[in-house]
């Protein structure tokens, strides 16, 4: 009998054998997917319930957690939560992450890689695991000016540091309080969550660096470059008529205002916003010129990946017609606040284009930097001559042309107007992008107001977009 | 080897077997001591109460395999206790779950007494397994009276889509464990009878000789029994554990391996019958036996079904390889921790480590058993031996294969850790009859055959009449002889 006994022993053996094994593919290949498993409680509750890392502007933490007596021991609060809302996103148990809370979620769960040492030595010692500190760029002053100049209306507003690319103010209005997402009663936190994500008002979306409009006027700007850096003098004359005959249409492109001539150079087209002369300038360079000009200034890359930036964009392959729109910022330009700052700031900062980021440092809790953000250069948008041409234009516009109410006396501020037509049932976009420059400063802001109760003509973005623009830069000049 | 004929006279042992012992409470116990202390930062307040009891029981156990068994397996008893150790520290960090915490630790150490009581009264009762063997048809029909319990109305219960339980009162049991050893034990001694005629030849097909047609009764009453129990219980893992046991046996006890393929053939054809009755049919009962098996091979496909399975990988994903610790980890979460899924609970709290030496565990018993089966020289005792370790070890496969999900889940016990009385007293008098045939097969005799245990050779019984003489008692029947010719014959051959 003993032979077949061995025998089943042999089939015992190769039973546990494949028990052993499973639990060993289990270990290594199984468990990472489960552990990273959007439905796995175990994960989530524990991450959900330690002590997070702050996020601050300036010294000032935005987003910060507090030992709470709840189903959890840490609960999450952000303060002037409407006002950060774009800046911080939420973090909340059953609606994810978002903002600077989900791009940096390794970081402030203190799971990710570059904190590996630290975690090694907390197991050891015993201790809570603990959350890095984000710290951002922001200027809680320029953002606070942003907010109250926007005043609940529809819009955005960016402001940079145009010689580094620190964001210095990033406001999307009408917002909302992440504290009722991030709330420990998951109930109450559903149903903020309905609500805000279905708001009329879009309350969740990022207007300043994840949606893109139609720029308007202030895409002249960039028609503007275009002919400089192809070679065409700046006190060349181009045709302004009242109205063009757009190439191949029947359709007439008018102009808001008057252009002060038939026959006017760049400045003055510029100072003016005369349509008729920036969509002759357009068709005369060519698509591929205005969209390659476009592209150095950022377009059809996703600035600011820290808030998952989108794109802005020229279009493909437009017709005469279409790129005489395009040049004037219509027809299928579109572009986020974010960019059209990142346009001023190019011009100012000499055409050098930088990096647009919004976390200056990783700081563990002994306030020792873990990573620092090293300002980037992305290209030379225009060369330093033609930028100092486009700085002048863009004085003019302030000084006496759509722009004066930009105006800080004693100050060089420079900018552009825009009045984007959307369908003729809604009211128009307003902006208005621009740079000022004190002696130890130089910023970009741009602003953007989605629904200008107004006429539809240019002086729009200069009358209730320009003065945002100023309150923001007189904070930070 | 064959000249010289070698005495083996195995040693007692019982001093290691106290000092594996000591060891085995004091792990157990220990895991008792640190879930509190992890939970509340203070000794749970029974300590010491607790202590007293877990070492009267362990003492208890040992003094009576002392006086009865002496030269039993020295390992057995320890596996057992750390089993059962940590099977209660973990019924007791599971209750601490619920709010307020439930108190199912003190039944389950209950039921652990009783196990142990069990265990005595089967050393006091059965010295020796042999008289068991004149019990044939009493024991089948008891087995399969106890199989068919649960299918009675009245006392029948389905718990979880599988009627594998009865209630009486506020108590649930699962006569199928009980089942398990009754069955094998009549399966074992009529196997011993009948193994002969079995043994018998049939075609010769591919090199396997196919038994007689004439021969096939028993295998498929026991076949349709099964399938049976399969289609009225609705529980794969019963079904295809006491086919499984049958099956193996019968190749033990004819060394044809024409037996088991056979099995494995009708095995495929129960299956396949099943599947013609769920798709042609539609018979709507068996959508559990589906589940079960797309929640093996797919489980993330539907969230909702298969959340017990789901939540069991969260578990183990959670603990990692050295788990969270005791009282440390959120085995809450997974549904039915305390009795299906108390596998994942090891691994989500002691980790893939831990989880790894619980199955060794599982594995030393079952070793110790066939090893008992092999030392020995007499056919009941072998079969009884080999045949319970089989089940043993097809048990854990199933049900730790069940919830790694190496396997479709079935409706088993994990033996001395699930909560349930019925699993862990018939488990621990499994562990008692083990013993006693250790002892029998162990103890020294006095016209000792010189053997080596581990030469293959050595399993002649070089005279039929003296071995007669040692054990044919008046009661004996004409089968051992029989089988005991059939050894020497076997020898013979080689």
């Amino acid at each position: 009998m003993n032979r077949p006994i061995r025998r089943v022993a042999v089939v015992v053996m190769v039973m546990f054998a494949l028990l052993l094994g499973n639990l060993t593919f289990s270990s290594v290949i199984r468990e990472n997917a489960l552990d990273k498993n959007t439905a796995n409680r175990r994960v989530r509750d524990a991450e959900f319930g330690q002590d997070r890392g702050a996020i601050l502007a300036g010294n000032a933490p935005i987003a910060d957690t507090a030992p709470s007596d709840g189903r959890y021991k840490f609960q999450r609060l952000y303060t002037s939560g409407e006002l950060y809302a774009p800046i911080t996103g939420f973090y909340s148990y059953d609606h994810g992450s978002t903002g600077l809370e989900a791009t940096f979620n390794g970081q402030l769960a203190g799971t990710d890689d570059s904190l590996v040492v630290r975690r090694l030595i907390d197991i050891v010692t015993d201790k809570p695991p603990t959350g890095a500190m984000v710290e951002t760029t922001v200027d809680a002053r320029a953002q606070q000016a942003a907010y109250q100049g926007l005043n609940g209306r529809k819009g955005a507003v960016v402001a940079i540091d145009a010689k580094t690319g620190a964001v210095l103010a990033l406001v999307s209005t009408p917002s909302y309080d992440p504290n009722r997402i991030a709330s420990h009663d998951i109930e109450a936190a559903r149903k903020a969550y309905t609500e805000l994500a279905n708001s009329p008002q879009r309350r969740m979306s990022n207007r300043a660096a994840r949606e893109v409009y139609p720029p308007g006027s202030t895409f002249k700007l960039v028609t503007a470059a275009a002919a400089l850096e192809n070679g065409i003098p700046p006190d060349q004359k181009w045709d302004s008529p009242d109205r063009l005959k757009l190439p191949g249409t029947e359709t007439y492109l008018p102009n808001e205002s008057s252009c002060g001539g038939t026959k006017i150079d760049l400045e003055q087209a510029l100072k003016v916003s005369c349509n008729t002369a920036f969509a002759n300038v357009g068709i005369n360079l060519g698509a591929d010129r205005m969209r390659e000009q476009a592209e150095k200034f950022g377009f059809a890359s996703r600035p600011l990946p820290d808030l998952n930036g989108v794109a802005s964009r020229f279009p493909d392959d437009p017709n005469d017609a279409q790129l005489g729109l395009s040049a004037i910022g219509q027809y299928d330009v579109a572009a986020s606040p974010l960019q059209m700052a990142m346009v001023s700031a190019a011009i100012a900062n000499d055409g050098v284009l930088m990096q647009p980021y919004l976390v200056g440092a990783v700081r563990g809790q002994d306030l020792k930097p873990i990573s620092t953000t090293r300002p980037k250069e992305l290209g030379q948008a225009v060369s330093p001559e033609n930028a100092r041409i486009l700085q002048g234009w863009m004085q003019t516009v302030v000084k006496n042309g759509t722009g004066v109410n930009a105006q800080i006396s004693g100050m060089e501020v420079g900018g552009k107007t825009g009045t984007a037509n959307t369908t003729p049932d809604k009211p128009p976009y307003a902006w208005f992008t621009s740079y000022g420059r004190s002696q130890n400063r130089t910023v970009a802001v741009s602003v953007f107001i989605e629904e200008a109760p107004t006429a539809r003509n240019d002086i729009s973005g200069g009358r209730l977009a320009a003065p945002i623009s100023r309150s923001v830069m007189e904070v930070l000049l | 080897m064959t000249d010289v004929q070698m005495v083996v006279i195995h040693r007692s042992r019982r001093n290691i077997e106290l000092l594996l012992l000591l060891f085995a409470l004091g792990i157990g116990f220990s895991a008792y001591l640190i879930t509190g202390l992890n939970l509340y930062g203070e000794l749970p307040t029974n300590w010491l109460a607790a202590a007293g009891v877990w070492v009267i029981l362990g003492a208890a156990c040992h003094a009576f395999t002392r006086w009865r068994i002496p030269y039993a397996d020295p390992v057995l008893l320890p596996c057992v206790f750390l089993l059962n150790g940590i099977g209660l520290a973990l019924i007791f960090r599971l209750d601490q779950t619920s709010t307020p915490p439930a108190n199912d630790v003190v039944t389950q150490l209950g039921w652990t007494g009783l196990g142990v009581i069990g265990f005595i009264a089967f050393l006091i009762i059965f010295r020796d397994h042999r008289p068991l063997q004149r019990y044939t048809y009493t024991l089948a029909l008891l087995g399969v009276v106890l199989l068919l319990m649960p299918l009675l109305p009245g006392i029948g219960r389905e718990i979880n889509g599988s009627r594998i339980w009865i209630g009486i009162g506020p108590f649930s049991f699962q006569p199928a464990e009980i089942a398990k050893l009754v069955l094998t034990t009549a399966f074992a001694s009529y196997l011993v009878e009948r193994r002969e005629v079995l043994a018998l030849a049939g075609r010769r097909v591919l090199g396997i000789d196919l038994p007689r047609a004439r021969d096939l009764g028993p295998i498929l009453i026991v076949w349709a029994g099964c399938l049976l129990v399969l289609l009225a219980q609705r529980d794969l893992g019963t079904s295809m554990l006491f086919f499984g046991m049958f099956v193996m046996m019968l190749y033990v006890a004819t060394e044809r391996p024409g037996w088991p393929l056979l099995g494995l053939g009708m095995a495929v054809l129960g299956g396949l019958v099943m599947f013609v009755l769920i798709k042609v049919f539609k018979v709507g009962f068996f959508d559990h036996v589906l589940v079960r098996l797309s929640s093996w091979l797919d489980p993330f496909s539907d969230y909702d079904k298969n959340y017990q399975v789901i939540q069991g990988q969260f578990g183990m994903a959670w603990g990692g390889l050295l788990g969270r610790g005791l009282g440390e980890g959120r085995p809450g979460l997974t549904p039915l921790a305390k009795s299906d899924f108390i596998a994942t609970v090891v691994g989500e709290e002691l980790g893939v480590a831990g989880l790894m030496a619980v199955i060794l565990l599982y594995g030393i018993i079952i070793a110790r058993g066939l090893r008992t089966a092999l030392i020995g020289k007499e056919a009941f005792g072998k079969l009884l031996a080999a045949g319970l370790s089989f089940t043993f070890a097809l048990q854990v496969f199933a049900i730790i294969g069940g919830v790694t999900r190496l396997l479709p889940l079935t409706g088993l016990t994990t033996p001395f850790m699930s909560q349930g009385g019925s699993s862990l007293v018939s488990n621990w008098v499994l562990v008692a009859l083990l013993m006693v045939v250790s002892h029998q097969f162990r103890k020294p005799v006095t016209t000792a055959v010189g053997v080596d245990p581990d030469s293959e050779s050595t399993q002649l019984i070089p005279a039929v009449e003296s071995r007669s003489g040692l054990f044919g008692r008046s009661s004996r029947r004409d089968a051992h002889r029989e089988s005991a010719h059939r050894d020497g014959a076997e020898v013979g051959a080689r």
